[in-house]
């Protein structure tokens, strides 16, 4: 509102605006992508944090038999296998979300169908990876 | 960080910067180890498949086996590098206090680095023995 010799007229506003926020989590309502963009970051997080437990897996093996068979027992136990399965399904689960990203890279799969789709299935494609992968590690036991 | 005054407008003074000052490198890399991961993860669900049940003899004779232990040097080396550029992005999203958001980034940073190198030393004693 100043006049032609307010700097601000002539040179770039550079002053905080207050702009709209976007409205998070608990405003929209929720649909297969927004689920499955999630899923993504929190498997992602998961495999993050699951790194300490395959570190110390592998220092085991390197450290020697009574070690090795330490840490399989703790692999073996209820909650290890309990955790062992569940960091399966997050890297298969990844794994797929990491696909459809591949794909919108591409350019491909925005439409609302498509889009939807390409959700809903990479939930069942990647539960049915983690039940194949465990079958075949428990039959050729 | 916001000055009073600029000849430049808020969209010249960030544009080709992300929130990391340098958003495609990131983004890419990003991608690049993403493909690797899948390619590496395939192969390693297999490898881990086939240690089940295997006595500890066994299980050291697969791991230290040359070829799956340059795959796995290759496999810690790029899951370290996406998780810590995947992580960081988590970070930059939650943490808004300039201090704890480096904080956070460095330590990061020195978790990712920490894993891969006490997996590959551990790979590379199997490898080797003694
Ligand atoms: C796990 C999947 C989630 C995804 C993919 C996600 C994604 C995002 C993104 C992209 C932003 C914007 C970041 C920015 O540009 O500033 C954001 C902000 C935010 N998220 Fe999430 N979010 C997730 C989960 C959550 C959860 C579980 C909570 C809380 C219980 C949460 C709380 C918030 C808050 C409070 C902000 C605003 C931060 C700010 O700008 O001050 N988010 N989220
Ligand atoms: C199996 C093959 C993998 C593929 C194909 C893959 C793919 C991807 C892609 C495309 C992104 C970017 C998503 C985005 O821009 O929003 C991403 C993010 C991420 N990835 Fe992976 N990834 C894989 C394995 C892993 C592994 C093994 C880890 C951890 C040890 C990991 C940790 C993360 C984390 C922490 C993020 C950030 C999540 C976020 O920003 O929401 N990924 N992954």
């Amino acid at each position: 509102m100043g006049g032609p010799l307010d700097r601000r007229m002539i040179l770039a506003e550079v002053k905080p605006a207050a702009r709209p926020l976007s409205p998070h989590l608990q405003i929209y309502r929720w649909s297969w992508t927004m689920a499955m963009s999630i899923a993504h970051r929190v498997t992602g997080t998961g495999l993050y944090l699951g790194t300490v437990l395959i570190a110390a897996w592998l220092v085991a093996a390197a450290s020697g038999p009574a070690a090795y068979d330490a840490a399989q027992a703790v692999a073996g136990s209820i909650i290890g296998l309990l955790v062992l399965f569940l960091y399966s399904f997050a890297l298969l689960h990844h794994m797929v979300g990491g696909l459809r990203h591949f794909i919108w890279d591409m350019g491909h799969g925005f439409d609302p169908q498509t889009r939807t789709n390409l959700a809903k299935y990479s939930v069942f494609v990647s539960g049915g990876l983690t039940l194949l992968v465990w079958i075949a590690a428990l039959a050729l036991r | 960080m916001q000055s009073n005054s600029s000849m430049r407008t808020p969209l010249g003074r960030v544009r080709g910067l992300g929130s990391a000052k340098s958003g495609t490198g990131h983004f890419w890399l990003q991608r690049v180890t993403a493909v690797s991961n899948l390619i590496l993860a395939i192969i390693f669900v297999f490898v881990v498949i086939s240690l089940v049940g295997k006595p500890y003899p066994a299980a050291v004779a697969t791991l230290g086996n040359p070829f799956i232990a340059i795959l796995a040097l290759l496999f810690i080396l790029s899951a370290c590098v996406h998780m810590r550029l995947g992580m960081q992005v988590v970070i930059e999203d939650y943490v808004h206090t300039e201090g704890l958001k480096i904080l956070a980034v460095i330590a990061n940073t020195f978790f990712a680095i920490a894993i891969g190198a006490a997996s590959a030393f551990a790979v590379l004693k199997l490898s080797f023995g003694g």
